[in-house]
């Protein structure tokens, strides 16, 4: 027994330390993609590794990696979520509204909790909509997430008249230009939520569930798992993600543009979570990957911008990317 | 091929394996397995899960590489990389789980990749269609072949995927399991094919579980265990015994001693009782059902495919919504809203399909095994992993699954220890009382007396179980009770000790008559 054993490994060997070598770099792909990324920016763009360059980029990142971490959740129920974009909007266009009512002028203090939460209430409902149409209804995610990516936005435009609503509310703005430590407080708030979110995917209960759910739904309903509360689960969070993110984006223009806010964050937020590693059958949620894929796609976007390519080169940059992403998934498979 | 056919077992074999040696992530899978196929031979390959069956096929047909060794095909070296190869070469492999398009056509299925062409752009569908008829005639199956694959029964589908396998000049056919879900007389007309593909010298491999279906139809048997070729034996000159025992690795008469599916049926005593179903019906084909189970008993659920044994278990289970009748469960009514209640009640279901209702492939042996038990494992939302661990390695060792560790992803199990691993997800949750829909299916010999000695010693401390087998055998031997259900219904009920085989399908088929006669 003990022969053939040594044999067989020793003949196997340096079939597998090059196959090893193979797969960590499929492995590490994203990261060795945000290496080459800035290094290359190192090299070529001017004023790159400059703190302003840095604080541009932790600003922009955050909140395509916030909705990203939402999506990574929706996908891995098996799921997608089109409604993200039209979400931030209407979270985006609710929280002026209120600090900027009469009453909330008169109570200040108040007015600004309520911008804080009343948006995010909102956008949470928004979210139980679209898990109920999913897992109650039973309608496909990609139409059922649709409804809401065409009237959310439109609802948001609605409650502003279509107008840009522009303000002055320092206490609001902190979140889209406050400072911790010397960085943006969004990209400490992404990074917060992150851990939240990966300790709820790893060490909850609703965790192993929502994976179970997207792995072998049938199973996971067999074996006692409440796959429609799961479900519904993964959608609220999803859309109470995309509301933080449209109050940052509203928070650091000191603007509310109901037309523009989110616009295309969906597209952007599934490629994040599909470079990062979730796959769209679901079972599987990275979520520190979404947040690697996020830096990713707005490194790219800011490399050719930075370098005078123009914005809609950037997006065919983009395709390319998510088509490398899924390209590698479909070797990792085997 | 026709000088081939007339000397079947030429010198020169087909398909010559030698020494060949596999190993994953340093566990070796095979070591020095060899495997002999001559021409026009149907050549059985037997062994329990995880003694190398697959993975020497897999090498055989280039979706694994080898590590060391020989194969020759046809008499030339062979070095295939990829299934594509192999199709193209001549090895054709009908799998478990078809692959096939059940949407599309027959026609389509069959000339799929090979479409003859007009323009040699457009499909030519009309001389597709003639094809493909022609085809399946060979093999005497006339269906239309312009219908949806998929409205076919399992046995047709297979037999397409046979007729498109010779139809692309296969030489060898690999089949996997073929007749895990076809009835008798499917299989017959199975054998049928398998024996004018014999005729016309193409050679066999035949994988199979059922061993009585070798000495209908093969002509030698290659025994694998622990990833090693144990034995090669003509059938003319083998028992099943025999084989039993090359597999399992003892003695002949050890096993005769032991029995093969005995696990002690009708001689526990029972007490109380824990479950009555009194006319449930559900919408799901289930029409009245009456059903006690004791502590202590093993009940079985005899009848045909399409009885009414599966929704049964749905609607204990709380799957199926009850649309009349009443469920007591220890002495108070409870007719389970959702799987989820049925567990807190203490009531588990071992589902039929490992597959699709059991398994999480990707999750790891461990969230496997902790998925129904999640509820109890949880302290305020959060998951107490020590304990999870402790659980698991606590059944791990108990029931003798074989992992890696308890990381490894559940998918890379044989079948039979995923089958341990989900039984073991039941046996976590302490319940009560087990349904277990047809538990040793697809299982080999060693697992399968392993999980029947698993049930009884469950039984035997007090608890109850209800048993779905479609072996006559399993249900005879191990049930104490047999309640035999036909269209939905309870059609009559044996006691064990007492119960044959003859009683049982005497059962089956004499309400089956009456029906007849009635209608």
């Amino acid at each position: 027994m003990s022969a053939p054993t040594a044999t067989s490994t020793t003949a196997s060997k340096p079939v597998r330390s090059s196959a090893l070598n193979w797969k960590a770099i499929r492995a590490h792909g994203g990261i060795i993609a945000l290496i080459v990324l800035v290094a290359f920016n190192a090299a070529v763009t001017p004023n790159f590794l400059q703190m302003q360059t840095l604080f541009v980029n932790i600003s922009q990142v955050a909140t395509i990696a916030i909705v990203a971490m939402g999506m990574t959740l929706v996908i891995a129920t098996g799921g997608i979520d089109l409604s993200v974009g039209a979400v931030m909007a209407l979270a985006g266009a609710l929280a002026p509204l209120l600090f900027l009512s009469p009453w909330g002028i008169e109570y200040p203090a108040l007015g600004l909790v309520l911008a804080f939460s009343l948006p995010l209430v909102a956008a949470a409902l928004c979210g139980l909509f679209n898990g109920m149409m999913v897992s109650i209804l039973n309608v496909q995610p990609i139409i059922a997430t649709l409804i809401l990516f065409i009237s959310g936005r439109g609802i948001a435009q609605v409650l502003t008249n279509g107008n840009l609503q522009t303000f002055k509310n320092p206490g609001f703005s902190y979140l889209g230009t406050g400072k911790i430590l010397g960085l943006p407080f969004q990209g400490w708030l992404a990074l917060v939520l992150a851990i939240v979110i990966y300790w709820i995917v790893t060490r909850t209960i609703f965790g192993r569930y929502l994976l179970a759910t997207g792995g072998n739904e049938k199973a996971a309903r067999l074996s006692g798992g409440p796959v429609r509360s799961v479900k519904i689960g993964a959608y609220v969070i999803c859309a109470f993600l995309s509301g933080i993110a449209g109050m940052i984006v509203v928070a650091i223009n000191s603007a509310s543009d109901a037309a523009r806010n989110g616009n295309l964050m969906e597209l952007d937020a599934i490629a994040a979570a599909v470079v990062g590693g979730a796959l769209l059958q679901g079972g599987r949620a990275p979520i520190f990957g979404a947040i690697l894929g996020a830096v990713i796609i707005q490194l790219v976007k800011y490399t050719l911008l930075a370098n005078g390519v123009e914005d809609e080169v950037a997006l065919v940059a983009k395709a390319g990317i998510i088509l490398l992403a899924v390209y590698v998934q479909q070797v990792r498979k085997e | 091929m026709q000088s081939v056919a007339s000397q079947p077992h030429a010198a020169q074999p087909l398909v010559a394996m030698h020494g060949i040696e596999k190993a994953f992530s340093g566990v070796p899978a095979l070591q020095s397995a060899a495997l002999d196929v001559a021409a026009g031979e149907v050549h059985a390959l037997i062994g329990q899960n995880g003694a190398g069956k697959s993975t020497l096929i897999k090498i055989l047909t280039g979706v694994y590489s080898r590590d060391a060794g020989d194969i020759r095909f046809a008499g030339a070296a062979s070095h295939l990389t990829s299934p594509r190869e192999a199709q193209d070469s001549g090895i054709a492999t009908i799998y478990q789980e078809l692959n096939l398009v059940p949407l599309r056509s027959v026609t389509e299925n069959i000339v799929m990749g090979y479409e003859p062409k007009r323009l040699s752009v457009f499909i030519d569908w009309r001389e597709a269609h003639i094809r493909a008829r022609e085809i399946l005639s060979r093999f005497g199956i006339d269906i239309d072949v312009k219908a949806p694959l998929g409205s076919y029964s399992t046995a047709i589908q297979q037999l397409v995927a046979i007729a498109r396998a010779v139809s692309l000049k296969a030489r060898l056919v690999i089949m996997d399991e073929p007749t895990s879900s076809l009835d008798a007389q499917e299989v017959a007309v199975l054998f049928g094919v398998v024996r004018s593909l014999k005729e016309a010298g193409v050679a066999v491999l035949y994988v199979s579980h059922f061993l009585d279906e070798l000495f209908e139809i093969c002509d030698r048997v290659t025994t694998m265990r622990d990833g090693q070729t144990v034995s090669v034996r003509s059938i003319a000159q083998t028992s099943k015994l025999e084989l039993i025992a090359d597999m399992l690795g003892r003695n002949v008469d050890d096993i005769k001693a032991a029995g093969m599916t005995d696990f002690g049926g009708g001689t526990a005593k029972t007490g109380d009782v824990l479950l009555q179903a009194d006319g449930v019906s559900t919408g799901n084909r289930l029409r009245n059902l009456t059903l006690t189970v004791h502590s202590g008993e093993i009940v079985g659920l005899g009848g045909l495919l399409g009885s009414g044994r599966t929704e049964a278990a749905r609607a204990l289970f709380g799957v199926d919504t009850l649309t009349g009748g009443d469920i007591t469960f220890k002495g108070s009514p409870s007719a389970p809203a959702n799987p989820a209640a049925a567990i807190t009640q203490g009531i588990g279901y071992l589902t039929e399909d490992r597959k699709a209702e059991g398994i999480i492939p990707d999750m790891s042996v461990r969230e496997n095994l902790t998925l129904a038990l999640l509820p109890t494992l949880t302290i305020n939302g959060q998951i107490d992993r020590k304990r999870e661990r402790q659980i698991v390695a606590h059944y791990i060792d108990a029931l003798d699954i074989k992992a890696a560790d308890m990381d490894q992803p559940i998918r890379e199990l044989s079948g039979g220890n995923q089958q341990k691993v989900l039984l073991a997800r039941w046996l976590a949750t302490e319940p009560e009382l087990l349904i277990l829909d047809e538990p040793t299916r697809g299982v080999d010999v060693g697992a399968k007396l392993e999980i029947q000695s698993i049930i009884r010693y469950f039984v035997d401390k007090g608890f109850g179980v209800i048993l779905i087998s479609s072996e006559f055998e399993e249900l005879v031997e191990g049930a104490d009770r047999i309640v035999v259900l036909q269209d939905g219904y309870c059609v009559s009920e044996l006691h064990n000790p007492g119960i044959t085989e003859n009683t049982l399908v005497k059962a089956i088929a004499q309400h089956h008559q009456q029906n007849e006669g009635a209608a």
